[in-house]
């Protein structure tokens, strides 16, 4: 109880921070450490997929885009709104308290016996030949949740490339990095190999324990962005047909196997029975690929 | 108990964030304090899930797995934001 | 035999944890970069080390220890490249007299 004490008031000590920072650096650097302190309290939860999907993701691979953003932005800044009046301001400081008081009494007036979905998922986890309930959940028993969200993932990617200038904008993505020396070439020639075998048995374990495609799909990300940002290995222009491919194949072949499932089983989406866990695995391995690639032009940005 | 505590400070978080959205003028901190708001919203769910713990799980998985996509989403979500703040800024340096 | 182990994981553990205390009073206290940096790069390397150290008689199998010690290894080839990295940032900003 006294950790987890602690952990709120860290949590909330940043992110105060985070929203008094007078420079956006300091906003920035506070947010990772507000995010790794909460991938922190998704392990005290017992949450195990999500502390390592936020740790990875929300403060890792956000981390790089928004210091990123930080510089770029400290260099010709955007243009800003007029700050509220003291009126205006008052009354979203009472909306907002209000609405905190409005959260948290739903939080605390949980009915004793919560609603859930736990037996259910154990009563069926067996027919989908996965022993990881989050996985279970996410490839089978909410799996249009998961194919959209790989959709969402390849029209984000989409919005991004559109944003680049109109000439040459099927160039390389993101701003041109220039060739680093020192401990970070080395760090981006050292750590890529390692890295993507600890993303091959993050996947891998994701069957049967917390892991699986979005972690290690971050860390591929991570494995690749880390050469783009030394410098020593530029990424290959938007127009590329490998690249498209790449970020496209995984939700494709998700709607082709559930298409698949529609016709055998006559449900959309359905696994046909016998054949789970290949299916399971071809589709994950390439949603992990998609996923991976889409992550990381993402962070990259569009052309500048 | 736990699952209370971290619960409220998700219901805490979402009314900051929700503020530092509404009154920060830099755009970049709103984007932040945007994402202050994404992970209160994350935890009343983690709390949710962690109550409905039960059948040998730490935690009810169904909420868990919306988490983790709503993480991945509103991610994307953000580097959007960033992309058009900073296609922003750059047009301003070119009129 | 499992008393003794015990007596070793704690032993080891409050160590690494005073290291990291010691390396975050640094962090706070060090009036430039490089020893700031000094101080925090001592308590991952020996901090974490000592708990990795501790927590080995207890990884389940060879398989856990494997990570354990793989885990401590990449903190240490992430903070000797970020290390450096953030003290050449430093010095560019700042020379030295």
């Amino acid at each position: 109880m006294i950790v987890d004490l602690a952990l709120v008031g860290g949590i909330l000590a940043l992110a105060l921070g985070v929203l008094v920072a007078r420079q956006a650096f300091a906003a920035v650097a506070l947010f990772i450490g507000y995010g790794l302190l909460l991938a922190l309290a998704w392990g005290r939860l017992g949450l195990m997929d999500v502390a390592l999907t936020e740790a990875a993701i929300g403060a890792g691979l956000s981390g790089v885009l928004l210091l990123a953003a930080a510089r770029r932005l400290s260099a010709a800044p955007a243009q800003e709104d007029s700050p509220p009046g003291r009126v205006t301001r008052a009354l979203i400081g009472a909306g907002c308290a209000i609405l905190t008081c409005a959260v948290g009494a739903a939080v605390l007036l949980l009915p004793d016996a919560p609603p859930g979905l736990a037996a259910e998922v154990a009563a069926n986890q067996r027919a989908t030949a996965l022993g990881n309930p989050v996985a279970s959940v996410l490839m089978a028993f909410r799996g249009l949740d998961t194919l959209l969200e790989s959709a969402v993932l390849v029209l984000a990617v989409i919005c991004t490339v559109a944003l680049a200038p109109d000439q040459g904008w099927a160039g390389p993505p993101g701003a041109p990095q220039p060739q680093a020396d020192g401990p970070l070439a080395l760090l981006a020639r050292l750590l890529p190999p390692l890295g993507i075998v600890v993303a091959a048995h993050i996947f891998w374990i994701g069957v049967d324990a917390p892991g699986g495609k979005f972690q290690a799909a971050a860390i591929l990300a991570a494995m690749w962005l880390l050469p783009w940002m030394a410098g020593i290995a530029p990424a290959p222009p938007i127009g590329t047909r490998a690249l498209r491919i790449t970020v496209a194949a995984g939700p494709a072949l998700f709607i082709a196997v559930g298409l698949l499932g529609a016709m055998l089983t006559g449900a959309f989406l359905a696994w046909p029975s016998g054949f789970e866990k290949p299916l399971i695995l071809i589709v994950e391995v390439a949603l992990t690929l998609s996923i991976a690639a889409a992550l990381a032009l993402l962070v990259m940005g569009p052309r500048t | 108990m736990t699952a209370d505590v971290y619960g409220l400070l998700g219901a805490v978080l979402t009314g900051l964030g929700l503020f530092g959205m509404l009154v920060r003028t830099e755009p970049l901190l709103r984007i932040l304090a945007f994402n202050l708001l994404g992970g209160g919203v994350f935890l009343v769910l983690g709390a949710i899930a962690r109550r409905g713990a039960g059948a040998g799980f730490a935690a009810d998985p169904v909420p868990q797995a919306i988490i983790l996509t709503g993480i991945v989403v509103a991610f994307a979500a953000t580097t959007i934001a960033v992309a058009l703040l900073l296609r922003l800024a750059a047009r301003k340096d070119d009129a | 035999m499992s008393l003794l182990a015990d007596a070793f994981t704690v032993f080891c553990v409050v160590a690494g944890i005073g290291f990291f205390a010691a390396g975050t009073a640094g962090l706070l206290r060090f009036p430039d970069t490089g020893s700031r940096l000094h101080a925090l790069t001592k308590a991952d390397h020996l901090g974490l080390g000592l708990i990795v150290l501790g927590l080995l008689p207890r990884a389940e199998a060879l398989g856990g220890a494997f990570r354990l010690l793989a885990i401590w290894g990449l903190v240490l080839l992430a903070s000797a490249a970020t290390g450096p990295l953030l003290a050449r940032i430093a010095q560019r900003r700042d020379p030295p007299a």
